[in-house]
């Protein structure tokens, strides 16, 4: 089933998503319109002749006992999504949990860290520094940190035109065509993992790289994580990575009681990670 | 790009505030054109006399304001010029996709409601006048000059049907404001039961103290005696729907603090902290408390005349300030206690810009510049001395 479709930029990819979801009603039927946007192939695979997304049931899994808190996959998403190079917005990151000797709770930091952003000498790269390395650590450990793809998304629930949606394969996308700047989902994500581009007056958030899992790739943080601290893949898949992530270990999600259903599973994270 | 000062942890997007004060005008003003409307009610639905000196104000107010109502969430919006969508394809699972309906609703119908208090003032404008003048107050009586007194009966009738459906409208809009934050549950400082029916009665005490500054201006302005009973009513009306509005502000911040919920750490530290005088001092202390003391002073002490006059005003700007603050508390406040619930933001208001301070008095003042032209072309007074 595989055309010569040429190479769609994800936005452009996203957008004919969003406007053939949004205008489903009048396109149903197989028309002209629906012929034109997603080839003739489109009455057996949607949303595009190579893509179905009724095949497909992504999720996301995170060992944070892999993690080692390089933060490759935070420099790689800024690369691979032009995500805006500053440290007040992510479509992932990693959060640094350090518990001290004679200290029950956790000292968490991340990259909006000021000492952090010291450490590796602008906004725009990414590093722990090495606030730790005289103190008594009695425990410590990364977590990485990325959009959930709830089952049941709040940030869906709240967008007053539908410009956010969930497809049928498991992502929560937005379509920034439609997108009104209001930031409803921004306040609704309980995981903060929504920002605004304000140069663009649109919300944005991680699609778990979507212009690369619909051609069979994966995304680009799971792509270069040297430890293999990240999973993904296809849950209706049985011999799926992600599969065999979420069978053969006792997962955890964040948030569980938010109501929201996140699909991003956890192993070897603490009380105090929220 | 600037980020918020933090302490504690915060997830790095947080470091943007983004519902900035340009959301804490929109509840503001929305509340006053529901609060407005109630006292025009108090008038037109139950009939009760003493209001009437304030009613058709209360009416334009209600009007003037609600024009300006959705200003600041399109200076808000990444693109306004989409807002259009929340009507054509609004997404009906969204809190706020039927905001613009339930908005513009209500607006035709405020219309339609001085259109039909002021028809009779108008077409006896238009008898009064000649040229341009004439033309104008024809046009707005829509040609029909029909003032006998079966008209009027039907005006009468026909507002009445307006008020009674108008009460529901002005009250479910703020209600339903209340509602979003209230079911926001990411946020747990918002997400609280109590939310909407706090909205809706600090939007009532709003609405009266407004009417009452609004008409003791207008009195002095306009060099008339300002009816006592009238002041009174509206005093009565503030201090009771104050006194409900602090019991169930307090009970909801008493709610919080007493579940315990995770997060409720960094809540008692931003209340103790940087909160407490935005919150304990000024919402609950100056805007509350002090005004329903003097208030029950001026009761008790059967204060008349000036004393009376001057004390009921400043509880009114006061209980203006309460409102403000309580808007102010909830919608920056909620969003300077981190989701993480282990930090805490500060939001700065910047002086210029479209989400500015000056962008936002000026916003506030303007529909009481739009008021002043309004009662200038229809005239809502009722002293009978001067009645046109």
């Amino acid at each position: 089933m595989k055309n010569d479709r040429k190479k769609n930029p994800r936005r452009e990819f996203l957008s004919a998503t969003g406007k053939a979801l949004a205008g489903l009603g009048v396109i149903a039927g197989g028309s002209s319109l629906l012929g034109a946007a997603t080839g003739d192939a489109a009455t057996e695979s949607f949303p595009t002749a190579d893509y179905d997304w009724t095949k497909h049931r992504w999720a996301y899994g995170i060992d944070a006992t892999k993690c080692i808190g390089c933060l490759r996959c935070v420099e790689a998403c800024k690369a691979e999504n032009d995500v805006v190079r500053d440290a007040t917005h992510f479509r992932t990151w990693v959060e640094r949990y350090v518990y001290l000797e004679g200290e029950e709770k956790a000292r968490v930091d991340s990259h909006s860290d000021p000492k952090n952003i010291a450490a590796s000498g602008s906004e725009a790269t990414y590093r722990f520094d090495n606030r730790y390395q005289d103190a008594k650590v009695t425990k410590a450990f990364f977590v990485p940190k990325i959009c959930n793809h709830c089952s049941h998304p709040a940030c869906v629930q709240v967008c007053p035109v539908g410009a956010t949606f969930k497809a049928e394969d498991g992502t929560v996308l937005i379509d920034h065509d439609y997108c009104i700047g209001c930031r409803y989902c921004v306040q609704a994500c309980p995981y903060g993992a929504r920002y605004f581009i304000e140069e663009e007056g649109v919300s944005d958030k991680c699609t778990w790289c979507y212009h690369r899992i619909t051609k069979g790739l994966q995304p680009v943080c799971v792509d270069v994580c040297p430890t293999r601290a990240r999973v993904f893949g296809d849950l209706n898949d049985d011999s799926s990575t992600i599969r065999e992530f979420v069978d053969n270990n006792p997962v955890q999600v964040l948030k569980p009681e938010s109501g929201n259903g996140p699909m991003c599973f956890y192993i070897g994270i603490d009380k105090d990670v929220s | 790009m600037e980020f918020a000062p933090f302490t504690g942890y915060v997830y790095p997007n947080e470091g943007v505030i983004q519902w900035s004060v340009m959301i804490v005008i929109y509840p503001y003003l929305t509340g006053l054109v529901a609060g407005a409307f109630t006292v025009s009610s108090f008038y037109h639905v139950f009939g009760m006399q003493q209001f009437k000196p304030v009613a058709r104000l209360a009416l334009l107010t209600s009007l003037c304001v609600m024009l300006f109502v959705p200003v600041p969430l399109l200076m808000h919006l990444g693109h306004p010029e989409r807002s259009i969508y929340s009507m054509i394809t609004p997404h009906l699972t969204s809190a706020f996709a039927m905001f613009g309906f339930f908005a513009a609703f209500y607006m035709v119908l405020l219309i339609l409601e001085c259109w039909f208090v002021f028809r009779v003032d108008n077409v006896e404008r238009a008898r009064n006048s000649t040229g341009l003048k004439r033309f104008f107050y024809r046009a707005v009586t829509l040609w029909s000059d029909d003032d006998s007194p079966a008209a009027r009966a039907l005006d009468h009738k026909l507002l009445l049907i307006l008020a009674i459906v108008g009460i529901p409208a002005a009250h479910g809009l703020h209600g339903y404001i209340g509602f979003v934050y209230g079911s926001l549950k990411a946020r747990l400082w918002w997400e609280s039961d109590l939310m909407p029916i706090i909205f809706l009665f600090s939007a009532i005490v709003s609405g009266v103290a407004l009417l009452m500054v609004l008409y003791v201006v207008a009195s002095k302005l306009r060099r008339v005696p300002i009816d006592h009973a009238c002041l009174k009513g509206m005093t009565y009306a503030l201090w009771g729907f104050l006194m409900f509005t602090l019991i169930l502000e307090g009970l909801e911040f008493a709610n919080l603090v007493y579940k315990g919920k995770e997060g409720v750490d960094a809540i008692m530290e931003y209340v103790q902290g940087p909160l407490f005088f935005r919150y304990f001092v000024l919402q609950f202390g100056f805007g509350a408390l002090l005004p329903i003391m003097i208030m029950g002073l001026l009761v008790a002490l059967n204060i008349k005349g000036r004393a009376f006059v001057i004390g009921a005003t400043i509880c009114a700007l006061l209980v203006l300030m309460n409102v403000l603050m309580m808007r102010w508390n909830v919608v920056i406040g909620g969003q300077e206690i981190a989701k993480t619930g282990k930090g805490l933001l500060t939001y700065h208001l910047p002086f210029w810009g479209h989400e500015g301070l000056v962008a936002a008095i000026i916003l506030t003042l303007a529909p009481f510049g739009l008021l002043w032209v309004v009662t200038r072309l229809f005239p809502p007074w009722a002293d009978p001395p001067r009645s046109t």
